[in-house]
């Protein structure tokens, strides 16, 4: 939601120093953003002078190296460290992308800014709240839907149909995507978002899905799919490579061809 | 979180309005129209710029002219109108505020379009004369 006087718990006060270990030769410094919402305290930017030497070349490293070696009271998802889970979905240098995919080398300047992803509920740390985009995934039904009997062996599929899902079956729920959407930040109680909306193309796509009308009955609304103002944030930080902003355009050009 | 309402259903809130399509339609059509009727009314103000008041008015007179002229308003306003709501729907969130934005949208559109439209039609039916 938009709102002109953010509420008092949202201004980020400086916080605390922790030094590099003495006889340190190359440091990079890490500005992360620190926030218990049980607490009483105002989130804070915490900086660690991480020497670089002993660290290994991703974000995701740095912060397991300052989780291990400097604060132990530092909160981050992770679990995969190679791009497949989407745990470690983060604010790195001002774009949202994979801490264990993106080298700190990449961010340019001393200092490597990671905050939670944007406009989303702090649990705490850099881990956010992930509820309601689960349950807006959840909300386009991501299964196959059939009518016709089971067949004895798979549901078959050219090659040709097959190829529809590429560039759409690999996105992992990282929400990088939907998180650095101007629309769903204003209207995320309403508007479905990049991935939930990459998914239902996904599935309105499937040559075995026999339920495209229904799919497309329960989009068409204006704040559901049409919030999508083909801003392109999406597509420019999923850290997958996808295009979700092309897969909402053709949910878009779905529904015209229903009605011309 | 007074709100025991489970996410679920929260993500599905009043289910799908079932239109957008037509205002999404409506939107490309009314700007596919003003690329060729914006290109034609910016040539038309700068001949007109060099001729007088009885010029002018000779010019509206034209049915082409009046009509391409009304086009242009009428359609410049339908897209005022439709682009200026999705801007009140992305930020205005209020109930109230959000209504009353929404009306002030439409009536100040239908007004002066109104307005713009039968001033045009008078000039070219009756020649300019009061």
């Amino acid at each position: 939601m938009v709102e002109l006087a953010l509420p008092k718990n949202s201004r980020v006060q400086k916080g605390r120093h922790h030094p590099a270990p003495a006889g340190a030769k190359s440091v990079k410094t890490f500005k992360v953003y620190r926030y218990d919402p049980e607490g009483t305290e105002n989130p804070r930017w915490d900086t660690y002078d991480v020497d670089t030497d002993a660290c290994g070349p991703m974000v995701l490293d740095a912060l397991i190296h300052i989780k291990n070696t400097m604060d132990p009271t530092l909160a981050f998802r992770r679990s995969c460290r190679e791009g497949v889970c989407g745990s470690c979905a983060m604010n790195i240098g001002g774009r949202n992308t994979l801490a264990c995919t993106h080298g700190w080398e990449e961010v340019p300047g001393q200092t490597c800014t990671i905050s939670p992803l944007p406009h989303m509920p702090v649990v705490k740390d850099l881990v956010p709240d992930m509820t309601m985009f689960y349950a807006q995934y959840a909300s386009i039904e991501p299964w196959l839907h059939t009518k016709t009997p089971e067949p004895q062996g798979e549901w078959l599929q050219t090659p040709e149909d097959r190829e529809k899902l590429d560039g759409l079956y690999e996105c992992i729920l990282c929400a990088c995507c939907t998180t650095s959407c101007p629309s769903y930040w204003w209207n995320g109680d309403k508007y479905l978002g990049p991935a939930a909306l990459l998914h239902a193309y996904r599935w309105l796509i499937d040559s075995r899905d026999e339920a495209t009308g229904e799919r497309l009955d329960d989009l068409e609304d204006p704040f559901k799919l049409y919030r999508c103002h083909t801003i392109m944030n999406c597509a420019q930080v999923c850290p997958k490579g996808l295009n979700p902003a092309k897969a909402i355009a053709e949910v878009k050009k779905m529904l015209v061809d229903r009605v011309v | 979180m007074a709100d025991f309402r489970t996410p679920f259903s929260r993500a599905h809130g009043l289910g799908a309005a079932g239109h957008g399509v037509g205002h999404w339609i409506t939107e490309r059509v009314t700007s596919i129209a003003l690329i060729p009727l914006v290109l034609w009314g910016v040539f038309a103000v700068l001949r007109l710029a060099r001729s007088d008041y009885d010029m002018a008015v000779a010019w509206l007179a034209s049915p082409v002219n009046a009509v391409l002229l009304a086009l242009l308003t009428v359609i410049s306003f339908m897209h005022m109108n439709s682009g200026m709501r999705v801007v009140i729907e992305d930020y205005i969130h209020r109930r109230v505020t959000k209504a009353a934005l929404l009306l002030l949208n439409l009536f100040v559109c239908v007004l002066f379009g109104a307005l713009a439209l039968f001033s045009i039609l008078k000039v070219a039916l009756s020649g300019g004369a009061y």
